[in-house]
């Protein structure tokens, strides 16, 4: 019997963690790579439409985005409350930054790209058409055709 | 004086340090994408805007969304003010013309490239008109329902020619929808009409 049982106290192996780094940094890598930061912070408030008919954006980098609502509480000390137009970092009240924006979207794309960019229009709900339309006079002007309204996929359809 | 073994660093914390970095950019990514309704704009061209074009009056309807949101539609068959829900079905008659009545757009042969000739609406234009102060809600709303129109024409032309719908279809047979139902919807400047300006 003796000849079975183990004499001693038998330990549990202790399991190699020496490659759990290189694990979770391989991982890491893969979201460094994916990711894409929010590149502006926002300075307007919106809240997009909702719809039915919605379609997805394909590729993210051929999309430059403007954003039109009210100024953010922090900045409406300053500013008040007005429909203000965003382009990168800088707020406008009227759409005559919008085509030097467009320029300096379309120089920072590769040549292939260029005549796909798209602009994203995040327009606040409550937004005058007024404004609207006078972004979308300043984008032919510029010969940046194609435009998408942002807008929420709406599951009830009525 | 021997020689001093370098002592090994201690590298159990390396697996945290990352964990960190991981749940840092874990937090900071936004997978979401963008979605939207596309459109494309016309070109800016001076001389072609000044000239006007002529349209038959049976191929166009009107939408006019006034400064209180209201939704006005007008061609030759129909004239009044709509709920937004209502206009689908509305720019669907209009658009189809299933039963070839003469106040709606006329059908004509038109022979899509690399299919087959096609009876159907080609020239007819939905005019989209606002004024400056028409909320943004409604006016997306509006271009929604249009785009709900086409999109449920090119479905239902899909089934019937293609016997499948047009989620199903490939890119060339999208193309043929597309082709047998234009995308036609012109927006004219927004007016000052009923502002009171």
């Amino acid at each position: 019997m003796s000849k079975f049982r183990s004499n001693g106290k038998r330990e549990m192996p202790e399991l190699n963690t020496s490659s759990l780094p290189d694990l979770i940094f391989s991982v890491l890598f893969f979201f460094m790579m994916v990711t894409s930061m929010r590149d502006v912070e926002l300075r307007v408030q919106f809240t997009t439409p909702s719809g039915t008919e919605i379609e997805k954006l394909e590729r993210k980098s051929l999309v430059s985005h403007i954003y039109i609502g009210p100024p953010t509480k922090k900045e409406r000390l300053a500013l008040g409350s007005g429909t203000r137009i965003q382009l990168n970092d800088v707020l406008y009240a009227d759409p005559s930054g919008v085509r030097d924006f467009v320029r300096s979207e379309r120089e920072s794309m590769y040549e292939h790209d260029k005549p796909f960019m798209k602009m994203s229009l995040k327009i606040d709900t409550k937004t005058q058409m007024g404004i609207v339309t006078d972004v979308k006079q300043e984008l032919r002007k510029a010969a940046a055709l194609n435009i998408v309204y942002s807008a929420t996929k709406d599951k009830q359809s009525y | 004086m021997g020689k001093r073994k370098v002592p090994q660093l201690n590298q159990s914390s390396t697996a945290d340090i990352s964990f960190i970095l991981l749940i840092f950019f874990l937090v900071t990514t936004s997978m979401d994408t963008d979605t939207g309704l596309s459109r494309r704009l016309p070109e800016w061209d001076p001389e072609a805007m000044e000239q006007e074009v002529q349209v038959k009056k049976r191929n166009v309807m009107t939408v006019q969304v006034n400064k209180d949101n209201e939704v006005f539609v007008k061609h030759e068959k129909f004239e009044g003010v709509v709920e937004p829900s209502q206009l689908k079905d509305l720019a669907k008659e209009f658009i189809a013309n299933p039963e070839n009545d003469p106040s709606l757009p006329a059908l004509e042969e038109y022979d899509i490239p690399g299919f087959k000739v096609v009876i159907t609406t080609v020239k007819h234009v939905i005019s989209l008109q606002t004024d400056r102060v028409t909320g943004y809600d409604i006016y997306f709303k509006v271009q929604n329902e249009l785009t709900a129109a086409y999109n449920e024409l090119r479905d239902a032309w899909c089934k019937s020619t293609f016997g499948k719908g047009w989620n199903d279809c490939n890119d060339d047979e999208k193309a043929f929808a597309k082709a047998m139902y234009p995308s036609k919807i012109s927006e004219a400047e927004p007016k000052q009409y009923g502002s009171g300006k």
